[in-house]
Parts: C-alpha cells; structure tokens; sequence
C-alpha cells in the first residue's frame, strides 16, 4: 500500500510524524478539519439546546420537585404550576388520535403492499407523502373551520345523546375540545403510520405468504395471520413514531383543544397540551417562576419525544433486519 | 372443511381486503379534499392586492400580506443559508472522514435535533438569539428553522454521499486528486441529486413551521428592512387571522394556506421528481 | 452548485440594500383591548409622518408586560396597570430607570353572549356575573339570569363560559370588578392578568374570545365593547353600584372615569371599576401605554413623545368612531407635562 500512496500528489510520506503545518498545506487536512469543525457545531447546538433547556427549567424543580408531574393546579396569581393538565391532554389527545389513526394507517398499508399493483401503490405513497408535508397551521385551519362545526352539530349529537351518561361523552357541547384535537391529530399523524407500515409489510419476504396461501388459506387470512404478525415489532415502531409526532404538535392542536388547564373526563372537555400552553403563554410568562416551569413543561415534552422517537427506530430496524434474515 | 365454511371465509376475506382498500382511499381522499376546500375557499381571495398590499387597521376590508410572503421569503433564504453549510458539511465529514466514535455522536446529536418539538426549538432561540439582543428578529426565526433544517441535510448528505459507487472514488484516486479534490468534484456532484431533493425537503418541512417564529420573527404590521426587525410572517400571519372574528381575515387565512400549501407541496413534488429522474441511490 | 450559491448571495444582498430604508422602526406590543384605536393611530400617524413605524403587535397585556420588561420591545400597552412587584421588576433589568404609564382612551369590557333566538341585551347584576363565571349558575335560564329579564326567553342550556387563554389585561379588568363586587371571587379567584379559571374555554386575545363567542351557541364571554360591535354580537347591560341597568356606550363610559379624572395619581395607575355615579358603566377602564423613562436611543424617544403628543390631541378625535371614549381634559393635561420625564 506504501508504493501506492506516495504515487498520490501531495500526500507525503505516510508515516505518522508530520508537523502540524505540513499536514496543513495538504489541502485534506484543511478539508477535515473544515467539515470537522460543521459535525461539532451540530454536537454543540445539539447540547447547548438540552443545557438551557435544563438551566431554565431549576427553580421549577427546585421548588416542587417531584410534585411538578402530579399537581393539577396551574395558577400565576398564586404562583403554583403543575404539569398534570398539559401531561394528560397531551396523552388523552394523542390516544385518540391512534384510536382513529392506526386502524385506518394499518388498513391502508396492507393495501398499499399486499394489493395494490406496483404502479398504483407508488402513486398513492406518493400521495400520501405529500399528506405529511402539510404544514400545522393548515390543519388548524381546517380544523377551526369544519371540524369544530362538525364536531358541535354532527358529531356531539349523535355520541351525546344515545351515550352521554358514559363519563367520556358526557357534559356540553363546546366544538373545540379532546375530542376535536384528537381528530385532527388523526389525520396529521396517518402518513406515518401509512408509509412506514408499508415499508415493513414489503420486506416480509415472500416465502411466508406463499407458505400461508400453500397451505389454504384465504388472501386475508394469510395477510391478517401470518405477514402482519411478522411486521408486527415494525407496525409497532410506526406507530411510536406517529405518537412521538402527535406529542410535539402545536399549531393544530392550540387552535382546536379549548386551552382549558383541566383535567376531564369527558371528550367533549376543553384542555390543553404541553405545547399549547408554551405557544400561548411563553412570551407573556411575567416571573421567573411562571417562565421556567414553562420550559420544564417543554423539557418534559423534548424526552418524551426523544424516548418514543429512539424506541420506534429500534423497532422499525429490528423488523427489517428479521426480514432478511429469515431469508426472502 | 365445509364447502359453508369456506364460502364464509373467502367473504371475509374479500370483504376485509375491500376495506383496506377503503382505508387507503379515504386517506387519500383527505388531500384532495384539503386542497379542493383550500382552493375553494381561498381561491377567490388570491388577488394582485393579496401579494402586493399590506395589512389594514382592524376591523378595516382590504389589504394584503405583502409584508408576510416577502417575510416568509427572507426568513427561509436565511435559515437555508444557516443550516444547510453545517448540515452539508457535517454529512461530508462523517461520509469521507470520521473514524466510528465520532461519528455515532454526531449521528446521534443529529437525530436528537431532529425529535426536538418545533416549540422547543423557539423557546431554544428565544433564549439564545431574542434576549441576548434585545429585539425579535429576521435573523433569530432564521435560526430557529435553520437548525430544524440541519438534522435531515446531515444524515441524507452523509446516506448519499456514501452510496456513490466505489469506483468512482477510486478512479478518482488513481487520476492522482487528494481526498478533498475527489469530494469536490467527483463524489459530490454524483451525489447531487439525492442531496438537492433531501435540502429541498427540509426546506418544505421549515416553510410551514409557525410555533418557532412566535417567539422569534414576532410580527410585523410593516414590511421589515434588513435582518434586525422583527418580520411577519405567512404561516403566523394565518394563525392570527384563523382565530380572529372578523370575516375579512378569515378570508385572507385562506389565500394564505392556500398559497403556503402550494408552495409547500410544489417543492415536495419537485424534490421527489428530482430523486426519481437521478441515478439509482436508496431511497432514505 | 456554485451557481446557485451566488444568487442566492445575490439576492441576500439586494434585499438587504433595496429594503434598507431610512424609516424608523418603533416596536410595540401588548394589550388587545385598545388594539383596534392603536392600529388605525399607527397607521393615520405613518401617514402623516412615513419616516416612523410604529409596529405594534396585539398579544395581550401579559406579553406587553414581559416583552417591554425584557427590553425586546420599546413599548408596551397594558389595560391591567403593572402592580409595584412588576414595576420593580423593570427597574432591576434597566439599572434603576423606571416605566411610565400613559392613558390613551377609556373603554369597557362587555358581557356578550351568543343564545340562538336572544338577541336583544340581557340584563346581568354582578351576582349573576360572578355566578356565571365561577360556574356555580350553569344554565341559561337561571333565575339569577332570568329574574332581570323578564320577557325574554332563555333556553334550558348550559352556559358555555369563554375565557382568555393569554395574559390579558381584559382580563384583569374583569376580574377587578368581579372582586369588587363579590367576595366569594375575591377569596377564590382573585384579580390579575393570568388567572386560574373555575370554569370555561380559552380564547387568545380579544379577537379569539369574539371569535368563539361567535361561533358557538350559548356562550357567555367578556371583551372590549368595539370587539363586540365590530363583530354584531350582542352585549349586556350590567347593574351598577347606584342600581341602573347601564349598557356601555361613551356617556357611560366617560361618566365612569369622572371621579378618577378629578383624582388621578401621578403614576396614572388607577382603578374605575365599580364607581359611583348613577349613569357610570362599572365594568369601564382606562388603558395605557408602557412607556420606558430613558431611551437609548434619541432618534426612538423623540418619535415616542412626538406621538404621544399627536395622541393626546389629534388622536383624541378618532377614538369615538371606534366606540372608546376620550380621555378626561385633566388626565390629557397631567400626561401633556409627564412626557417631560421621558428622557
């Protein structure tokens, strides 16, 4: 190898021992270092992020401590906050949202793999990845306009009325609420679910379906029973990562959830989410305080985020890599 | 098995595999009908005044959001001018230079960025560009996008960068160009297609984002001169007017959303066209 | 590639060059209540003089408050005056220069509703107010509600209470005048910009509480009155300290702050909720603008007194077309000589 290097231009001898400004007149020096220096700055920002997140969120933690996570108060005349309002909308919104979404995601991509020729499911996925692209406050936009009416005239009457003494539908009707947010989290988080599902689905390698239709049964069967179950561990990575969307939503969900800091139980109810009330009181936060336990509430929602976002890739490889080795 | 049985379970089986096939065109029919009801609504607002004009007092008709799209214009020329250099370069690093270690940590501080919530980020660039000067700003919204911009600009660079052919680099090699000559003017451009559309992608995803220019750009009833003021912007100037009462603001919300999101889908077409039209690379 | 990266500097230059203008701009935000009279000022006033932008951004009292605190604004418009804590506040962030407080008009906060088949305006006593608000009157057709308004006919509805979601001066006035008027308030809820509410939905700003007053049936919120008018909903009459049913219009409004105007402290903060006077609306308030003592920069702090100046006389004259009523001579004589400690 020695014969070939030095047969390049510039390069120098290639035992080790060259002063610093030799190597630096090689012009690949200059280019790692250069390129070197634009890695770290992602590593610093990437830190630098998490640091004042941690700094600003003290007093909060210094103050209640643990009982941050499970006070339902939040009241700036008194000055005492509590995270639960903001954690339980953001989980009951999000629920809803996978309630509607993944049977309606997991369909989809079995249609997208299993039947749909070639051609067609590409058009489609293309499709679809353009439903992803659609920016928030287009949704919330649709959202104020059509799906709160909807909500108020269609869809309260006809759960209210046959089953308003269920807790979950109980109470008025406000249009904005639970429920609403829910909805229109729905359909911002299906292409996820769509897209990546059938990614999985297709790497089930073939042997298995064929296996399955072999020994009789329907194409449904064989479908339902034996190639999503195989997916199963990828399906469920999609779905952590429509979650991990779904969590950090904040245009959408702000303009449609009732900004209510209350827990309730029914689905109809006002609420809020942890980033709504950042969007709604971050600039107006008077006392360190207020401030700061607002940006522990966005501490909060970053690892949550960073948890579910970190387990659905997990997932999502394990899947694939079970569809090679099993041998396709 | 019982010729019954079998009838029943071939109608389940149609019956269930038909409504996969609704679930996919329901989802599909949601963006037509998104863009059928933006276009509708919105359509009939697109005026010479809606580009050109700047907002009326309240309550007044009239007026445009001159002031935003021009806004939202500089905003994401300076937040790809901000995080695409570093994400660009990075991707370069850990494609040609990086030994393992390094490498994983910034993988790693890459993916973190790209989970963090896009409110986090503004509280992020409230912290460090809003108050340390003073002022809401052009600059600081840039820098709120551009990091967001940085994460999918590092990993696909890096993804493309080493999926160019090996033989292409050792052709290079053997020519006699140093490393960074190979980068520069072989690798690169062979990699150009993938990094363009994934740059183009990022572009799309920040052009729509509203949460961190609320405590960034702030907003401006004027058009903004230079970096230093704060700006308005097309996707905030859509929130505030979504929610506010007054009938002539809903209006104008629609053009708006109707002109984001085609901004916004006409980039994503073009991007994937691009990726398709190119050289086979994998597709991230 | 390359090509590519000089037009983009290209174009980064030019705006910068053609953009870069010679006028001035002053940043302002804050309170929703006097934002549409503050709008229609900035833009008469550009008018007259283009080299000064006033650009001010309605995003309620609490982020006047806080951004003019932090300096990322020059100043800031409250309806809820900052209390002695806030104004220390100010004073430890700027080295010991303190905040003005400067009335612009007077306005009223208004009970407006939305009841499908109501649509003249309800009489409300404070007890139906504070019942209603602290979610202990849920329907409609209460007799705390209904009692005054014999003839009318409410549904059997539940009242969906609309709220602010930000920090909001509206807000404080309200709250202010139902601390006043009911003890149980006092104790339970208390006054301030940002509160935490028995009962109801949020709306951010003015413009959002109208907006779903508007648009949802059998809601119940409070707003300034030209929201409401602007918005043609209707708005109630609320009974006063001397036992009138009082709808608010600029008489009502003026005669409220008629005490106030003969006694106005030197710092302008005060309180008219809940006054005297037999034809006093008692839910009216003044709103003011925050204006730092010392600006750093001369350019900024003359425009700042220019217009203020401009406001107390010229401006007084438009204010009325949008429903808020002007302020009382001697309060427009006392500021005319506060400009002076601007520095």
């Amino acid at each position: 190898m020695a014969t070939t290097t030095t047969a390049l231009k510039g390069a120098g001898p290639v035992t080790g021992s060259r002063s610093f400004f030799a190597k630096l007149r090689d012009g690949d020096e200059i280019a790692r270092l250069v390129t070197l220096l634009f890695a770290t700055t992602v590593v610093l920002i990437t830190a630098a992020l998490v640091w004042e997140l941690w700094i600003n969120s003290a007093l909060p933690r210094q103050k209640f401590g643990f009982h941050f996570f499970v006070t339902s108060v939040w009241d700036p005349v008194m000055d005492q906050y509590g995270a639960l309002p903001f954690i339980y909308g953001t989980m009951v919104t999000s629920a809803v949202a996978l309630i509607i979404a993944v049977p309606l995601g997991i369909g989809a991509a079995i249609f997208l793999a299993e039947l749909a020729p070639p051609r067609v499911s590409d058009t489609l996925q293309f499709l679809i990845d353009l439903l992803a692209a659609v920016p928030s406050v287009i949704y919330g936009l649709l959202g104020v306009f059509i799906i709160v009416p909807v909500m108020r005239t269609v869809i309260y009457p006809a759960l209210n009325k046959p089953f308003g003494y269920l807790p979950i539908f109980k109470g008025p009707s406000y249009g904005v609420g639970f429920l609403t947010a829910g909805m229109v989290l729905a359909i911002m988080v299906i292409p996820y679910i769509i897209s990546v599902s059938r990614e999985v689905l297709l790497s089930v390698p073939r042997d298995q379906r064929e296996a399955a239709l072999a020994l009789g049964s329907t194409r449904w069967e064989s479908t339902w029973k034996v190639v999503v179950p195989f997916a199963k561990t990828g399906i469920m990575g999609s779905i952590f990562l429509a979650l991990a969307r779904a969590l950090g939503e904040t245009m959408a969900v702000t303009m449609v959830i009732g900004n209510t800091p209350k827990i309730a139980a029914s689905l109809f109810a006002p609420g809020y989410s942890i980033a709504a009330v950042i969007a709604n009181e971050f600039t107006e936060a008077t006392g360190d305080l207020y401030l700061q336990s607002l940006i522990a509430l966005g501490l909060v929602l970053f690892l949550l985020t960073f948890i579910l976002n970190g387990l659905a890739r997990l997932l999502i490889v394990l899947t694939t890599q079970k569809g090679s080795e099993v041998g396709g | 098995m019982s010729n019954g049985r079998l009838r029943w379970r071939k109608f389940v089986s149609n019956f269930m595999l038909a409504m996969t096939g609704v679930c996919a065109f329901v989802s599909v029919l949601v963006l037509f009908f998104i863009l059928g009801y933006l276009v509708f609504n919105g359509g009939t607002s697109i005026n010479w005044d809606f580009f050109t004009k700047l907002p009326k007092p309240v309550g007044e008709a009239g007026g445009g959001m001159a002031n935003a799209i021009v806004g939202s214009g500089k905003i994401l020329l300076l937040a790809s001018l901000m995080g695409v250099p570093i994400g660009f370069l990075g991707g370069i690093y850990l494609a040609e230079f990086s030994g393992k270690g390094m490498a994983s940590v910034v993988r790693y501080a890459a993916d973190l960025l790209n989970g963090v919530p896009s409110i986090v980020i503004g509280i992020f660039a409230y912290s460090l560009v809003v108050l340390p000067f003073k002022h809401f700003s052009a600059y600081a919204g840039a820098f709120a996008l551009g990091m967001m911009m940085i994460p999918i600009t590092l990993r696909s660079t890096e993804e493309f960068l080493k999926s160019v052919p090996r033989m292409l680099r050792e052709g290079a090699m053997a020519l006699g160009a140093s490393k960074w000559k190979t980068i520069a003017t072989v690798i690169v451009p062979a990699a150009y297609r993938g990094i363009m559309t994934a740059i183009l992608l990022a572009l799309a995803r920040v052009a729509g984002e509203t949460a961190p220019l609320l405590f960034t750009a702030f907003g401006n009833r004027f058009e903004s001169h230079g970096w230093s003021q704060p700006t308005a912007t097309l996707p905030v100037m859509i929130y505030t007017y979504a929610v506010s009462p007054y009938d002539d603001w809903h209006r104008q919300a629609w053009a708006a959303g109707l002109v984001l999101l085609g901004l916004v889908l006409i980039i994503n077409i073009l991007a994937r066209t691009i990726l398709s039209r190119g050289i086979a690379v994998p597709r991230s | 590639m390359k090509r590519f990266a000089g037009l983009a500097i290209g174009v980064l230059a030019l705006c910068a060059i053609v953009l870069a203008d010679n006028a001035l701009l002053i940043n302002g935000a804050g309170a929703t209540f006097p934002y549409p009279i503050y709008s229609k000022w900035f833009d008469v006033y550009h008018t007259k003089n283009p080299n000064f932008q006033f650009n001010y951004q309605s995003v309620g009292s609490g982020a006047g408050i806080k951004q003019v605190t932090e300096g990322t604004v020059d100043f800031g418009a409250t309806d809820g005056p900052m209390n002695d804590e806030q104004l220390k506040a100010f004073q430890d962030k700027h080295n010991g220069t303190g905040i003005l407080h400067f009335p612009t008009v007077l306005g009223a906060d208004v009970p407006t509703y939305n009841i499908p088949g109501v649509t003249s305006a309800l009489n409300f006593t404070p007890e139906a107010l504070a019942g209603i608000f602290l979610g202990k009157v849920t329907k409609w057709n209460d007799p705390a509600i209904a009692g005054p308004n014999k003839g009318v006919s409410l549904p059997a509805e539940d009242i969906i209470v609309v709220h602010r979601s930000d920090g909001s001066g509206t807000t404080y006035i309200w709250t202010d005048y139902l601390s006043k008027v009911s003890d149980e308030w006092k104790t339970k809820v208390g006054k301030g910009t940002s509160i935490n509410w028995p009962t109801g939905i949020g709306g951010k700003g003015n413009e959002g509480v109208t907006g779903s007053v508007k648009n949802t049936p059998n809601t119940i919120g409070y707003v300034e009155l030209i929201y409401a008018v602007q918005n043609n909903i209707p708005y109630g009459t609320v009974k006063n300290s001397a036992g009138n049913f009082v709808k608010a219009d600029l008489a009502s409004v003026t005669a409220a702050a008629a005490g106030a105007a003969k006694e106005m402290p030197d710092d302008f903060r005060v309180s008219i909720t809940n006054p005297p006077g037999k034809t006093a609306y008692p839910i009216s308030s003044f709103t003011w603008l925050l204006i730092p003592q010392k600006f750093q920069d001369a350019g900024k702090r003359d425009a700042v007194k220019n217009f203020l100046m401009w406001m107390l006389a010229d401006g007084q004259s438009s204010v009325e077309a949008l429903s808020y009523a002007k302020l009382p001579k001697e309060v427009v004589e006392k500021e005319k000589k506060a400009i002076n400690n601007i520095q």
